[in-house]
């Protein structure tokens, strides 16, 4: 067996930069497969120096793709900083626009990132295999699509002006209230979108029923899972504890956000621009966990609005109640989250609160640190600030969504490229789906390499000698 | 151009946000896909470096380039693109002007990896430890890009055709530029396109009170009520409309929200961030140069405002840098 080396450079439908290699062993079999992130911005270190209620517009360019949820858990770190909680109607509107962007990431992830997998196939024609294809093979599925990621889009634009890069919170608040008029607007998309998301949830259960084999050898592992809870464990998104769960799905730790640095610590690998964050508690990398749609409804005992928890109910059945570790069944979560996070746009509008004009708490108490703690769509996000008495910020600490996902996405790749690369006939659909094993969980690496960087992907297949002897080019 | 027109896009060091202003044309992407073949895009399809690699010289025809140039892959690829495309375009502040990862030049790259793998709180036994460009494992060599020393802009790294600022460009800019490239209606090379050639000031519609403009105390926007209707610079909270070219439709002003720079310095403006130290201070209601300086004193990050998306592509990273680049 000739020793060989299979590049796909970049990972394409992720958002960012990251590369795969694979090592094969004499006999053409996978050895071990890594996963790594090319990227590295430095985001932890330029924010040094910078004034603290900057921070809400700096920190959203740590991520194009969620940037209410940089600007989100900037402002929430800001106020407890500065020691002036928003009045509730900033919270509502904060919370309405993070809806809104779960709404849009969510969507777009699942019909035009993911999609193309699902509905035209993994080893569909990789020429064709996008959103074009997908338009192309399902207009009116497309036309939904944009419908339901505009929908998401346009709250952020009436909530928070922006709606990229928005420019709305700040410590203590936000500095715009809602009219009556733009409310009645949003409103009246709600059916619609549950619609959409319902059809989702039935494209993907169709599927699920006609690819159990795959789901259930795709990525199928356990680990610990994360994510905010209400104080009765339901999905919660803005605000609340973190609640993280063991294997088995018994609670190991709720705690607050601030007290962070108790519960979590992060390893740091040579071959990663990422790093590696766990249970501290258990070590690594045995205390390793997921979060995420598929983490988050792992961490939770029900959802507090009807529609979303009657298909959590179904979801949940499963695995008999028990986590569930595929994670192809990431897609799944997705979508539930989708229909809660606009059954909560609803709750959030009919609140009369949502029109108050009381949106800016000027009062202080001047702390010098905090940490804000938001759900971004790709999971827990944390921002750590220490200030000074100026309003200079000190120091910066940020563990993202895909970073804490880093080594489940690591252990999805090795899984998946150790079950379907097999022998010497690497076919093009079979990379694909190792790179779908790191698409399912929608990775952010923009996010993720704040710190350092960038993500196309890149798969490299070497020998158990270090020999390189030929290069399988994905197009080849 | 002979049958349809190939585009390219590609994301060098960015956030995705440039990727989004383009998903942003909605129902027009699809008219787009009617005009014009894609033949390269990471984020939302599936052709490769080697894709790109195969095609002849000069074989795409529009390339829109964002994200600055932060290591050995973002240049291998712009080099790469480059050669490959007829027209090359700097698309959105990364590209543009360095955007906020330039910011990391205020730094030398040692510093910020000892903040991110050295000293960061949450950081475990295996603190110190570095990634590698090259590493053995068990199993074979496995490498990664080389980070580089100092933020670059694409213009500093190969030639570029046409600019669209922006943090992100607004989407009725970028369908505006599409249709100006197609209807082949480009304006001279090296021009900034998708965009006005006024300040945002001579654009905003606030009032500028009844004193003129003149700052006795310099505010944050968290600390007061701001009168949506009024000047910031007359409410006294640092706005940068004066030294920003205008054309993104003023978002943030229309939120309520100070002007940050994105778009770049107005025509015939080199440096964003000193023309804003001279437009401040010339609006500073003294003569004493004690009290002047207590009155600058209240900006407090000055660098963090006037450069927030030029630094890299200022005088001032030259002053630090030289001119040896990476």
């Amino acid at each position: 067996m000739v020793a060989q080396k299979i590049t796909i450079e970049p990972v394409t439908r992720i958002e960012g930069h990251a590369k795969v290699t694979i090592n094969l062993n004499d006999a053409g079999k996978v050895e071990h497969a890594y996963f790594h992130v090319n990227e590295f911005r430095g985001f932890e270190k330029f924010c040094e120096g910078r004034i603290v209620f900057e921070m809400p517009s700096i920190t959203p360019r740590i991520c194009g793709i969620c940037p209410v949820s940089h600007h989100l858990a900037s402002a929430k770190a800001g106020d407890i900083v500065m020691g002036c909680p928003p009045p509730r109607t900033a919270s509502l509107l904060r919370e309405l626009t993070h809806m809104g962007q779960i709404i849009q990431s969510h969507g777009m992830h699942f019909f035009e990132l993911a999609g193309p997998d699902l509905i035209l196939g993994f080893d569909a024609d990789p020429a064709t295999r996008n959103v074009v294809g997908l338009i192309n093979a399902d207009a009116n599925l497309a036309l939904k699509a944009v419908a339901l990621r505009k929908y998401g889009q346009e709250i952020i634009h009436m909530v928070a002006g922006r709606r990229i890069h928005p420019n709305f919170a700040i410590p203590g608040g936000v500095n715009k209230a809602l009219a009556a008029a733009d409310r009645d607007v949003m409103l009246k998309g709600i059916d619609e979108m549950i619609a959409i998301t319902q059809a989702g949830l039935k494209i993907f259960k169709d599927w699920a029923a006609a690819n159990q084999e795959d789901i259930n050898k795709f990525a199928v592992f356990p680990s610990g899972y994360m994510g905010l809870v209400t104080p009765d464990n339901s999905l919660e998104l803005y605000q609340g504890d973190i609640r993280l769960v063991g294997r088995d799905g018994q609670q190991l730790e709720k705690f607050d956000s601030n007290n962070y640095l108790d519960v979590i610590s992060e390893h740091v690998e040579d071959w990663s621009y990422l790093k590696f964050p766990y249970y501290k508690k258990m070590g690594y990398p045995e205390g390793v966990y997921r979060v995420g749609p598929l983490g988050r409804l792992n961490a939770i005992d029900q959802i507090d609005t009807p529609l979303a928890n009657q298909e959590f109910k179904e979801y949940r059945a499963i695995n008999g109640g028990k986590p569930i570790e595929n994670t192809l069944y990431y897609h799944y979560a997705r979508l539930i989250e989708t229909l809660f996070a606009i059954e909560k746009v609803q709750v959030l509008l009919n609140d009369p609160d949502i029109l108050g004009k009381d949106i800016l708490n000027t009062r202080q108490e001047f702390k010098g640190e905090g940490v804000g703690v938001i759900e971004a769509p790709r999971g827990t996000l944390l921002h750590h600030y220490i200030v000074r008495k100026n309003g200079k910020v000190e120091k910066v600490n940020l563990i993202v969504s895909t970073g804490h996902n880093n080594w489940a996405m690591s252990e999805a790749v090795d899984s998946v490229a150790k079950t379907y690369i097999t022998g010497p006939d690497i076919r093009e659909g079979l990379l694909n789906r190792v790179e779908a094993a790191i698409r399912a969980h929608d990775p952010c690496l923009s996010c993720s390499t704040h710190a350092v960087g960038q993500m196309p992907m890149v798969i490299d297949v070497i020998a158990a000698d270090g020999q390189l002897v030929k290069t399988l080019k994905r197009n080849s | 151009m002979a049958g349809k027109p190939k585009l390219a896009f590609y994301w060098a060091a960015s956030c995705g946000g440039c990727e989004i202003t383009i998903t942003e044309l909605g129902m027009r992407l699809i008219d787009v896909g009617d005009l014009v073949d894609i033949v390269f895009w990471p984020a939302a399809m599936d052709f490769k470096y080697d894709d790109v690699a195969a095609m002849k010289d000069k074989e795409i025809d529009i390339c829109f380039y964002n994200g600055a140039i932060r290591n050995s892959e973002n240049e291998h690829v712009a080099k790469m693109l480059r050669a490959k495309s007829k027209l090359l375009v700097a698309f959105g502040s990364c590209s543009h002007l360095g955007g906020i990862p330039g910011l990391a030049n205020l730094f030398d790259v040692e510093t910020m990896l000892q903040r991110v793998f050295d000293t960061a709180p949450t950081l475990d036994e295996s603190r110190g430890t570095r990634p590698q460009m090259k590493n053995k494992m068990p199993e074979g060599e496995i490498e990664i890009p080389k980070l580089y020393e100092r933020v670059r802009t694409l213009a500093q790294t190969v030639e570029v055709d046409y600019f669209l600022p922006g943090c992100p460009p607004v989407v009725d800019q970028v369908w505006n530029v599409f249709q100006t490239i197609l209807a082949g209606k480009l304006p001279a090379k090296g021009s900034v396109i998708g965009a006005a050639e006024k300040t945002n000031c001579d654009v905003c519609t606030r009032k500028k009170g009844a004193s003129g403009m003149r700052i006795k105390e310099f505010k944050r926007p968290h600390q007061v009520q701001l009168d949506p209707e009024m000047c910031f610079l007359t409410q006294g909270v640092v706005c940068l409309g004066p030294v920003t070219r205008a054309g993104c439709g003023l978002p943030c002003l229309n939120g309520n929200m100070p002007c940050r720079g994105c778009y770049g310095p107005p025509e015939g403006v080199v440096d964003q961030g000193s023309k804003l130290v001279s437009a401040v201070a010339s609006l500073v209601d003294t003569d004493d140069p004690k009290v002047l300086e207590k009155i600058l004193e209240g900006i407090v990050d000055p660098v963090g405002l006037g450069y927030r998306f030029g630094l890299a592509a200022s005088i001032l990273s030259d002053l630090k840098y030289g001119k040896k680049g990476a």
